[in-house]
């Protein structure tokens, strides 16, 4: 059975590197309504700007796509976060999620996947070549003293 | 991004202001070795106290500068890394490579 959330935003943009502040500002801006630290909000858009970089880098190499963006609040002070994207996708995932791997040249380091691995408590990335990529993150948020 | 770049004796400081993304990288990173090209510094300090986020394509561009430094036979230097950035580096085993300063 699937779990409904309880909040969510979806958004949807095309993948210019103009967009990545956008979508980690969005959904660092709807994920304070669980009331998170600076930090927690630190990984949160940390993260976030990792999965959208890689989607608007590896996704779309050549051309201009669709990325997606689907915030979600659950039970327990969870935040889910699902970027989206329908192009190239990922010939080996467990590859890709290596640290230092990348096929971006010298302008990448990458540490997206691990960066997003070690800031949120869960990552899982399905991918289908020519499909696209849909990579899915949680983070419990702390519930603090003096929360209502 | 914003690039400011200041030489004294053989110490060439690279300030940056702003969100340091992919995005930015590419003119960041333009900037930051024209910077070194013309000083051929025997130091590089790269000042993070202006960065209000990033990601890990600042570690690519820290990379990059430690690459050139090291042919250069100088030494680089990071001063004043705000907590997220130093996250990120953290994350990525900078910080074991390049000395952090205030």
């Amino acid at each position: 059975m699937k779990v409904k959330p309880n909040n969510y935003i979806a958004l949807e943009f095309l993948s210019r590197s103009v967009n990545e502040g956008f979508a980690r500002t969005a959904a660092a801006a709807f994920a304070t309504q669980l009331d998170p630290t600076l930090d927690e909000l630190g990984d949160i858009k940390t993260a976030v700007s990792e999965a959208v970089t890689n989607a608007i880098v590896h996704a779309y190499p050549d051309a201009l796509g669709k990325i997606s963006l689907r915030a979600s609040v659950f039970d327990g002070n969870v935040l889910e976060i699902v970027v989206r994207d329908w192009g190239c996708g990922i010939a080996d995932v467990d590859k890709a999620r290596e640290p230092l791997y990348t096929t971006g040249g010298e302008e990448r380091s990458g540490m997206g996947f691990t960066i997003m691995e070690s800031f949120m408590d869960a990552l899982i990335v399905r991918s289908k070549p020519g499909k696209g990529t849909v990579v899915t993150m949680k983070r419990r948020i702390a519930q603090r003293s003096g929360r209502k | 991004m914003e690039v400011q770049t200041k030489t004294i004796d053989c110490t060439l400081t690279v300030s940056f202001r702003g969100e340091l993304d992919h995005h930015a990288a590419r003119e960041t990173v333009t900037a930051l070795e024209r910077a070194v090209d013309a000083a051929l510094p025997m130091h590089l300090t790269l000042d993070f106290g202006g960065v209000t986020f990033m990601d890990s394509s600042g570690i690519a561009v820290v990379m990059r500068a430690f690459r050139r430094m090291s042919a250069l036979g100088g030494r680089l230097e990071l001063i004043n890394v705000p907590a997220q950035a130093k996250k990120v580096f953290d994350a990525a085993g900078i910080t074991a490579r390049v000395p952090m300063g205030t």
